[in-house]
């Protein structure tokens, strides 16, 4: 088992250059921002323009990375003192963070594209894209900063882009509410990250990924380890959507669905996983820590499984599937070296198949005027044969049909759990099944059956603007995990930055063990029972009652009730508790006293009658005293 | 021997300053400081004499002046009151109060 390499500083060639894939998208986003109304008619371009600019970057990058020996992959470059004495910041080529980057240039300028069309309407665009370049920079940033601090500001950029992105049409108060909501939960989890980074910041005195290497054990206690861990898993579960910070994402899909495609499917939920990861110092040396991400991972899965079971809404059901695999990613980030590699690897080609869905589902809602139920579908595939085609590819890809690329990233997960702990490794089989459930019953329900279409939809093909990005997605989707994949060729290419495992995993083509088997055959039986319910069965255009489970399913496991309960309700009672002691406790002291010394003046007052002989009353009272007291101490 | 005058003083004093605190009318009340001014001069000379020395009557001569001024002042105030309100009493001047 190897650590990963030392950073080496860097000079010239395009990693020299590193930094304009952040500048690039942060600089459209000024100008479209700023420029207002006047870039309204090419805002839209220039967004692609510097998308596709910090794509370039990053391929350009990629390449002379490819170019050195795997022990000099991890180049680091200077570019500003950030907090003197605390943190430069600098950008960090490495393997991890170029496969990051890639990804999110990548999908994320397909996704700008598609936007072109799927907002052609809209007459607020340039802020769209102006939102999505701010998008694309922060979570650049978050992946390509050198230490945590910068991670930290990329982090919170992606926050503030996704809310912005969630509430874009703010004039709909549920987009705005979901805004808000995903805003408050994510600021738990960012609770938790600065915290960690408080703690790692006082613990180590360095924020730098070069100075956090395997090292870390050997310079802290394993409970000062595990409490980093934890603290930073708790922002990875904000970020990911996982149990219990889960909530926001369900309530996200309110976004226009390219929103939904980039932020809460292909990159910024998969921040917290990159955050273990890039962690994976201390959590290898933290094995609780790292038993509860497992956890984590493997509760999320299930849940966002049977979530999305349940829901009638396309995008809902595709936001559940999300959770679902983001809980695989966790699973597999938290099984250490052995796990990141496929983990990572889901991730990337998670990234493309459910870009692709999401992109199917928007194309879908945009030929259906906008509907999204999916009792409302059925029969599309004669209609939008690009669409229904490249969806289907991602659905295939995703259920884990052997070959494409679903199957051998979430296969290698599978695998490398069940190797870990044969009870992890069943519940994510068990996930696999609902997952083959949950995606068949969607794609029956949209594009086989019958027509259950409202009276005035005229479903159509998209436009090329939207089927393009569609078309290389699903290529993606087909080929990109058995490219990973086979022969070890990711794992290889991580390896200097995370670290190789103990021993490289065998990939099969087809795998024949015991897991892989059961997999397949839980995942046909998912599908069949679907097509059963959904494909050949008619579908009831309402919703039927349907089971205590599938209300539990509906309800998204009552998590929002659970929330209601546990937090918004005493924190209602706590602040009208507030305000009670402010107005009568704080405000009466203050009130009362002045009150109190207005009344009594206003009573002493009326002692200035105006009259002559009351006043000389008071003077001759006055006299008598004193020449009484002269008296008495005269006396003495 | 001298009891007897600071006796007089002291009575003249009190008859003094109970026509300032009840009479209304302000000529009266003005006599009746004027009366509580002399009972003073007259302690004053007699502590004087008592004690075989002139500080006292030299105060007295001051009070003496003191009052004089003062007359001019107060008659003049109660002319003019007398002159807007047509009432010399001190109980119609009250203007002055909360």
């Amino acid at each position: 088992m190897e650590s990963p390499v030392e950073i080496v500083q860097h000079t010239g060639g395009a990693i020299g250059y590193s930094w304009l894939m952040i500048a690039l998208p942060l600089l459209g986003a000024a100008i479209l921002l700023l420029g207002g109304r006047r870039t309204d008619r090419w805002g839209h371009l220039l967004g692609v323009a510097m998308s596709l600019g910090a794509f370039a970057v990053a391929v350009a990058s990629f390449v002379q990375l490819l170019a050195l020996n795997p022990g000099e992959r991890r180049r680091g470059i200077e570019l500003f003192e950030f907090i003197p004495g605390m943190a430069d910041l600098g950008v960090l080529i490495d393997p991890l963070s170029i496969s990051f980057a890639l990804l999110i240039t990548g999908v994320g300028s397909l996704i700008h594209i598609y936007s072109i069309g799927y907002m052609s309407h809209d007459h607020d665009r340039r802020r769209f894209f102006a939102y999505l370049n701010l998008f694309v920079a922060a979570m650049l940033l978050l992946v390509l900063s050198d230490n945590y601090l910068g991670l930290f500001v990329g982090w919170e950029g992606v926050g503030l882009a996704s809310y912005l992105l969630i509430g874009f049409w703010q004039f709909k108060p549920s987009a705005a509410t979901a805004a808000k909501k995903a805003f408050v939960i994510n600021r738990v989890g960012d609770f938790g990250l600065l915290i960690g980074i408080f703690t790692i910041w006082t613990t180590f005195g360095s924020l730098a990924f070069r100075d956090l290497g395997a090292d870390v054990a050997t310079q802290a206690s394993e409970g000062t380890l595990t409490a980093i861990g934890l603290l930073l898993l708790v922002g990875a579960c904000g970020k990911s959507a996982q149990l219990p910070l889960q909530a926001w994402l369900l309530d996200a899909m309110e976004g226009p669905t390219p929103v939904s495609a980039l932020i809460h499917a292909a990159t910024m939920v998969t921040a917290g996983v990159y955050l273990v990861v890039r962690s994976g110092a201390f959590f290898e040396a933290a094995p609780t820590a790292q038993l509860v991400v497992t956890i984590v991972g493997v509760a999320t899965l299930l849940a966002g499984a049977i979530i999305g079971c349940a829901k009638d809404d396309i995008k809902k059901g595709l936001a559940g599937s999300t959770m679902s695999q983001i809980g695989y990613m966790m699973l597999g980030a938290g099984l250490g070296p052995a796990g990141y590699a496929f983990a990572i690897g889901h991730l990337i080609t998670h990234g493309f198949f459910k870009a692709n869905m999401f992109l199917g589902a928007g194309s879908v809602m945009h030929a259906m005027n906008d509907e999204v139920d999916m009792r409302r579908y059925g029969a599309l595939f004669p209609v939008m044969k690009v669409t229904a085609v490249t969806f289907v590819i991602g659905y295939l890809a995703i259920i884990g049909f052997p070959l494409l690329s679903g199957y051998y990233t979430k296969e290698g997960i599978i695998e490398t759990a069940m190797h870990h702990n044969p009870v992890l490794g069943w519940l994510a089989v068990l996930g696999a099944g609902l997952t083959g459930f949950y995606m068949s019953r969607m794609v029956f329900m949209t594009f086989f059956g019958k027509k259950r279409w409202a009276d005035d939809a005229h479903p159509h093909e998209s436009p090329a603007v939207m089927t393009v990005p569609l078309i290389i997605l699903s290529i993606g989707s087909i080929g990109l995990g058995a490219f990973l994949v086979l022969g070890n060729r990711f794992a290889t290419f991580l390896a200097p930055a995370v670290g190789t495992p103990a021993e490289m995993p065998e990939p099969h083509v087809f795998g024949v063990g015991p897991a892989a088997l059961a997999t397949l055959a839980l995942v046909a039986a998912g599908a069949a029972f679907a097509w059963m319910r959904y494909g050949a069965a008619e579908v009831p255009v309402t919703a039927p009652r349907g089971s205590f489970l599938t209300t539990f399913a509906r309800r998204d496991l009552y998590g929002d009730a659970l929330n209601e309960s546990l937090f918004m309700r005493p924190g209602q009672w706590l602040t009208r508790l507030s305000v009670f002691f402010d107005n009568r406790g704080i405000d009466g002291l203050v009130n009362g006293l002045a009150a109190g010394i207005g009344g009594t003046s206003g009573r002493l007052r009326r002692v200035q009658t105006g009259y002559v002989r009351s006043y000389a009353l008071s003077i001759f009272f006055g006299a008598a005293v004193v020449v009484g007291a002269l008296l008495y101490v005269g006396n003495m | 021997m001298t009891t007897h005058y600071l006796v007089l003083s002291a009575l003249l004093f009190a008859i003094g300053a109970v026509g300032v605190l009840l009479r209304r009318n302000a000529i009266v009340v003005f006599m009746c400081v004027e009366l509580m001014l002399n009972a003073c001069n007259l302690a004053f000379v007699t502590f004087a004499r008592q004690h075989g020395n002139l500080d006292g009557q030299l105060i007295a001569f001051f009070v003496m002046v003191v009052a004089a001024a003062e007359v001019v002042i107060g008659l003049a105030i109660i002319v003019m009151i007398f002159r807007t309100r047509r009432s010399a009493s001190v109980d119609d001047a009250n203007l002055l109060k909360y």
